[in-house]
């Protein structure tokens, strides 16, 4: 039963776009009704992740979809599209789906605060469209149409609040994010029109078949920098510090918390881990701009005073992190990047969810004007505060175990430098957090918020889960856990090319 | 906008309809010969852009109100997905599943089982969408007051 699941593959991306053009029909005159189906369809996407995740680890090897039985015909030849669920896609669906339920929840009190409740779901839906297409997609054509499906409802989700601050931000994101996304295109345009596959299997297959071309490369280059820009690697980071800060709250969160890396990071790996084939000096380009990400970011994000844009210029330290592991090449680093990505989804989601939590109550974003807030809204406070502990990296949270990994990956692979930039980094990322802490919930409480409330329940809630997986994602780490979530995640990339085409391409296999 | 003079009205109102017919011919023998629901689509939506341009925002809202437009735009996505949502039943996701029952026939407008409605659901959606968002960007006005910016539609709803 359970090795029938991915026939349920195209729901992951099927509920959310009904949903996305249904609930904009309802949430004109049934604002309560649009907040209940949202949070279903978050919750049954959950439900499905999760299934799916099971269902994967029962199989043992990648499940592959073929869209209208199209399958691959004797000869080899590939008509069709398809959608293919490894261990990577798994994990990576069931981070979007988690995320994006709290941030649903958390929505449907805090968009009290804005109109068009029904469009703004739709446009949430889309997202989560976007994002689950390109996660699961075995195709780098629709690799780029899903990014482009999640990227543009991202830029009006961002200008939701239409005032003026929001649209330079949401306006500065589009056209950057444009840019990126006519890169991305002009490279699969240049890899379709040398190697005449979308496939990526079938893609891969034929890079290797040949030596590297001058196109092929500039291929690579192009795909490189434009999902470079969606992922925020510095140099190409321009945008997320204003357009992060300036979307509604559970917005932020699913910006930070996925979308950079769902449509940035995971398609980076994608590309170079099972496409085009991991090389040294891939590896190197990657350490060296997560290295870049990782040591900007914090720098930059230390003298902030704006809560969210300091979290915003932490996404882009903790994404070095991430590229940083995984751009080592080795086992052991490709699985503690990939536990940070985890990781990093939980932990920036909630911290961007409690900052949206205390400018509900206190209308404002600026560290120094709030003060003692952990005595009127102490959820809040403690959920931040895990949050924070976990992004800072203080044992026993999810932060801790994965920034150890990513540090003994270093050492091992004989990297000390990074290594001692990655514990460098880490100081300053605690240093900046004790900031927050102390200006925002500690201190004195100021005389203006005396009369402040806690958040209403739902938001709470939201936060609460958020914490408890802060600490349950420790939990990883232990041998067994990892084997079922992460050692197939990691499997998938590490296997590279050929495990890859051999998983996908499975009649050209036997039949040459 | 109050539309441009008698000569360009009349014009207008020969040639929209034409336009219109095409689109539709486009959409309805996507399957056979060259054009479909992308194509057809942009091209119906031509017919209401032409209109705006000659008889200003206000006359072409009355042809298609704003909300039936909106309402539109999302049952012909919807429609789309339902249609590759029900091929499941037949195995797959965008399984061809009429063509099971009832199969197609070479030169035949009714046949070829799900494309042609298919064409059709993105005709709609197309052409609404593309409408509206002509009409927004020709009938919205920004004003700025201040740090204030307000958008403001010029034609009534």
């Amino acid at each position: 039963m359970m090795n029938q699941m991915h026939f349920l593959l195209p729901l992951a991306i099927a509920i959310p776009l009904g949903m996305g053009f249904i609930l904009p029909l309802l949430g004109r005159k049934f604002t309560r009704l649009a907040d209940v189906l949202a949070n279903l369809t978050t919750a049954s996407l959950v439900v499905l992740s999760v299934l799916l995740l099971i269902s994967n680890v029962q199989l043992g090897k990648p499940a592959v979809y073929w869209f209208g039985g199209w399958q691959i015909t004797a000869s080899g030849t590939i008509f069709g599209i398809n959608l293919v669920l490894d261990g990577l896609s798994a994990l990576m669906i069931t981070l979007v789906a988690v995320v994006s339920f709290a941030a649903t929840l958390f929505s449907s009190r805090y968009m009290d605060q804005y109109t068009a409740r029904g469009k703004y779901y739709g446009l949430f839906m889309l997202m989560i469209t976007g994002m689950n297409g390109c996660i699961l997609t075995g195709d780098v054509f629709n690799l780029y149409v899903f990014l482009e499906i999640a990227a543009v409802s991202s830029y009006a989700l961002v200008a939701f609040g239409c005032e003026r601050d929001e649209l330079e931000a949401a306006f500065k994101y589009l056209i950057l994010g444009c840019v990126a996304s006519t890169f991305v295109l002009l490279g699969v345009v240049l890899l379709y029109a040398q190697f005449g596959a979308l496939n990526m299997a079938q893609l891969g297959q034929r890079i290797a078949s040949v030596e590297p071309t001058r196109g092929s490369i500039l291929a690579l280059l192009l795909l490189l920098s434009g999902l470079g820009v969606k992922a925020a690697l510095v140099p190409f980071h321009a945008w997320l510090p204003d357009a992060h800060p300036s979307a509604p709250a559970p917005i932020s969160a699913m910006l930070s918390g996925v979308l950079i890396k769902a449509i940035g990071v995971y398609a980076i790996i994608r590309v170079i881990f099972n496409v085009y084939g991991f090389t040294d000096q891939l590896g190197m380009t990657l350490m060296i701009l997560g290295t870049l990400s990782m040591v900007v970011g914090v720098v930059l994000a230390l003298n902030q005073w704006d809560f969210k844009r300091l979290l915003a210029y932490h996404s882009i330290s903790q994404i070095g992190y991430v590229v940083l592991a995984i751009g080592l090449g080795t086992p052991l680093g490709i699985l503690a990047g990939l536990f940070h990505l985890a990781n990093h989804a939980i932990f920036k989601s909630l911290l961007f969810l409690s900052a949206g939590a205390v400018q509900y109550r206190t209308g404002t974003r600026q560290l120094d004007e709030m003060g003692g807030l952990a005595q009127r809204m102490p959820s809040t406070s403690r959920s931040c505060l895990v949050a924070s502990m976990s992004i800072a990296g203080v044992p026993p949270f999810n932060g801790f175990f994965s920034k150890l990994l990513i540090i003994i990956a270093c050492v091992q692979a004989g990297r000390w430098g990074f290594a001692i930039w990655a514990v460098i980094v880490s100081i300053l990322t605690m240093a900046s957090f004790m900031k927050v802490q102390k200006y925002a919930f500690y201190g004195k409480l100021k005389e203006k918020w005396a009369q402040i409330r806690e958040v209403p329940l739902v938001m709470r809630y939201s936060m609460i889960l958020l914490a408890v997986l802060c600490l349950a994602m420790s939990l990883l780490i232990v041998p067994g856990i990892s084997a079922a979530v992460l050692e197939p995640a990691r499997d998938a990339l590490h296997q590279g090319v050929k495990g890859y085409q051999e998983a996908i391409l499975v009649l050209l296999g036997s039949g040459g | 906008m109050t539309g441009m003079t008698v000569i360009v009205k009349t014009i207008t109102r020969w040639t929209a309809a034409l336009i219109f017919l095409y689109g539709a011919y486009l959409v309805l023998y996507g399957h056979l010969s060259v054009g479909g629901g992308f194509a057809g689509g942009i091209i119906l939506a031509c017919s209401y852009v032409i209109m705006i341009l000659a008889y200003g925002g206000k006359e072409t809202i009355h042809a298609l109100p704003k909300a039936v437009a909106a309402r539109l735009d999302s049952i012909g996505a919807l429609a789309f997905l339902i249609l590759a949502s029900l091929g499941m039943f037949g195995g797959f996701f965008f399984s061809n599943w009429i063509r099971d029952i009832w199969p197609g026939q070479q030169f035949r407008v009714f046949s070829a089982g799900i494309i042609p409605l298919a064409n059709i659901a993105i005709a709609l959606k197309v052409c609404v969408s593309l409408f509206l968002i002509f009409f927004i960007l020709a009938s919205l006005r920004m004003t700025r007051k201040g740090d204030k910016i307000e958008f403001r539609s010029e034609e009534v709803d």
